[in-house]
């Protein structure tokens, strides 16, 4: 067995990132173009949705089938074109890289956004469950600052993200678009979509000025009060907006123009996590790891305690504020209850099953648990037991989760593996 | 440099540091020894901002720090040691040394969110003089290591490069060589006097271990109950009778 597995190991070990990527490519268009025609072949109704999920739990007959279509279409192919390309890449990573580091990341991420379009461009449940992992993506990664980097405990999230949700909202509405709440737009609508990262800007403000309100009093001293604290301030935000008549109250917000499609989402992911790990790695964002392993010590070497653990609690709430904003504009419609307890839960579960303290582990833990809640969907209630079980079982066995306490280096992930 | 004025603290209804005074001059080694709990941690906590005076003056560079926050005090130039090893367990030895110079970052957090290439070359100059102060504690090559990985003569020298990183004028060393062997005593001298020739900075030390500060300071302060009961060279020190019977008991001055 050990042969085999380094067999296997030695074999895709120099793929670098371009060579999966470039396989990837080949996959999706693979797909594209065959899907439908392999999917009848192999006696499945149409292209399975995710990796063939759905159709082995809703019907275990086709099971064959769909694992069948998942090895011809994604397994195969792109370890094939992997190993193939393998050599091609690695020099061509080498040259980009040697070329401009930024121009090489550029490269990386148009591919890694080609192969997600061209992937999810096959129905569109595919991009709502894209567009949703990506800002899972965005809120646990902000959530981690402040759970994971600075090692409080934060459960307000779900009430910057209604915050971020409605501030986003409420701005497109008032000036974009004739809604039977705000009247007429006050500018010209094609004027829209130039103003919407404004407008999610504006939300992540206002989930930051909410933020403010928790911080002032509760890093006055180190313990349980931003817990207790944060907890009540989320369902305090969710209870004022359902009282809001103006806002709509219970029934929610809806009709909000359609601006977040998948380039903007993709894109402002990547703004965030981008900003997040220049941040997380400079020495002013490594305060944050100072302020939770030693305090004192922290403030004994220069560092003003106070002022980091506020500017990082803002910081996180303003992306999930962002994260909140676009939500509201995939789903073109939010309600206050989406942002109660269950949301919380959501979160805290991919923070602490992907990682503390790690770019690598937000992405991992945000991409795994959504895709895996789209995925065992068919079994129902037993999700709701799978996921708490997993969960639990990788609390037992890494603690911090599983990719935890990693740097999320850009260049080592994009060089070429000789 | 600096100067304590008739400082006294009180916990509760116990008076842990009762009108004591110091007056510390540039690139002077000052000694304060006394039996375990006679308040020579609780002198550090109050100077370096830990603790509010209950009463009393401290005067650094003839202002008053008194009150002040640790950081800002941290940041004028009194940077101090713990004697528990305060480190922090998820970061390297480099990030260590290079958090101290938090101060004195200038990119900003705009430089932070985007990498600007200001915060580039400031990231580059605090890492060289971290590298710098490594190489002169012997700890260079551990850089990228785990603190916690380190033995524990390995951990006193990185938190003693930590403390120099902000360039202090006044360096607090709380029992330097508490745990060690008599082999890295020697060595931890060594170090104490490299740092004190290098950097011609003043050098306040707590200490149990007689020989080291017997050795290493100019003026030595015996603290008893909160109270100092002697102040002098260390030969005077040695053979006052308050201090053996405060070390000894009285039947060793009989």
């Amino acid at each position: 067995m050990t042969t085999l597995r380094d067999r296997l190991r030695n074999a895709f070990f120099q793929v670098p990132l371009l060579g999966w990527f470039f396989g990837t490519l080949t996959a999706v268009f693979l797909e594209r173009f065959l899907g439908t025609p392999v999917a009848e072949a192999l006696g499945l109704a149409k292209i399975p949705v995710l990796f063939g999920c759905d159709i082995i739990l809703k019907d275990p007959q086709r099971a064959p089938g769909a694992v069948a279509y998942v090895l011809v279409i994604y397994v195969l192919p792109i370890l094939c074109v992997g190993k193939l390309t393998a050599s091609l890449a690695n020099r061509l990573a080498g040259r980009l890289l040697g070329l401009s580091a930024g121009l090489s990341v550029i490269f990386h991420l148009a591919l890694l956004y080609a192969g997600l379009h061209v992937w999810s461009e096959v129905s569109d449940y595919r991009i709502l469950t894209l567009k949703l992992t990506l800002i899972a993506i965005m809120v646990t990664l902000s959530l981690n600052i402040i759970n994971g980097y600075m090692g409080e405990f934060s459960c307000s999230h779900p009430g910057f993200m209604a915050l971020g949700a409605y501030a986003a909202s409420v701005f497109n509405l008032t000036f974009f678009v004739n809604h039977k709440l705000f009247g007429p737009s006050m500018l010209p609508a094609g004027l829209g979509p130039f103003m919407f990262p404004l407008a999610l800007v504006v939300g992540g403000a206002v989930a930051a000025l909410g933020a403010l309100a928790i911080a002032i009093p509760s890093f006055r001293t180190r313990g349980d009060y931003l817990a207790i604290i944060s907890l009540a301030f989320m369902f305090i935000v969710k209870s004022m907006i359902e009282n809001l008549e103006i806002v709509g109250g219970p029934r929610g917000l809806s009709s909000q123009p359609d601006w977040a499609d998948l380039p903007t989402v993709f894109t402002w992911t990547v703004i965030c996590v981008w900003i997040i790990n220049n941040f997380v790695r400079s020495t002013l964002g490594k305060a944050l790891n100072a302020v939770r392993d030693d305090e004192m010590a922290a403030d004994a070497m220069t560092v003003n305690t106070r002022r980091t653990k506020i500017v990082a609690f803002l910081f996180g709430a303003f992306w999930a504020g962002v994260a909140g904003g676009l939500f509201a504009h995939v789903l073109r419609y939010v309600n206050p209850s989406t942002f109660g307890i269950q949301k919380l839960a959501e979160v805290l579960a991919m923070v602490y099953f992907g990682g503390l303290n790690s770019v690598y582990g937000s992405i991992v833990g945000a991409v795994s648990l959504s895709l895996l809640g789209e995925a065992l969907r068919p079994l129902e209630m037993f999700k709701w037991i799978i996921i708490p079980t997993l969960l639990i079982l990788v609390m037992i066995f890494r603690p911090t989760g599983l990719i935890a306490f990693r740097e999320f280096n850009v260049l080592h992930l994009i060089r070429p593996k000789l | 440099m600096l100067h304590v004025k008739e400082m006294t603290h009180d916990f509760g209804g116990l008076r842990a540091v009762d009108r004591y005074s110091v007056e510390i001059r540039a690139g002077q080694v000052r000694g304060l020894i006394g039996p375990n709990g006679a308040g020579k941690t609780t002198i550090f906590d109050l100077i370096t901002g830990i603790y509010k005076p209950t009463e009393g003056h401290i005067l650094f560079d003839g202002r008053e720090i008194g009150g002040r926050f640790p950081y800002q005090i941290a940041a004028m130039g009194l940077s101090r040691t713990f004697q528990n090893l305060r480190l922090w367990r998820h970061m390297s030895v480099l990030e260590h040394v290079k958090m101290a110079r938090y101060s004195k970052i200038r990119y900003g957090l705009f430089g932070a969110f985007f990498g600007t290439p200001k915060r580039q070359r400031e990231e580059r100059e605090i890492e060289e003089k971290a590298f710098g102060l490594l190489e002169l504690l012997g700890i260079g090559h551990l850089a990228d290591q785990a603190v916690v990985n380190l033995p524990y003569g390995a951990q006193r020298r990185v938190e003693m490069a930590r403390a120099l990183a902000s360039e202090p004028k006044i360096l607090l060393l709380d029992e330097p060589t508490a745990g060690m062997n008599p082999e890295e005593l020697i060595q931890m001298m060594e170090i104490i006097r490299r740092i004190h020739d290098e950097f011609g900075l003043a050098i306040f030390l707590i200490e149990h271990r007689l020989k080291m500060v017997m050795e290493l300071c100019e003026i030595i302060q015996t603290l008893v109950f909160g109270q100092v009961i002697a102040e002098g060279a260390p030969e005077e020190i040695q053979n006052n009778p308050r201090v053996i019977e405060a070390y000894l008991g009285k039947e060793a001055v009989q």
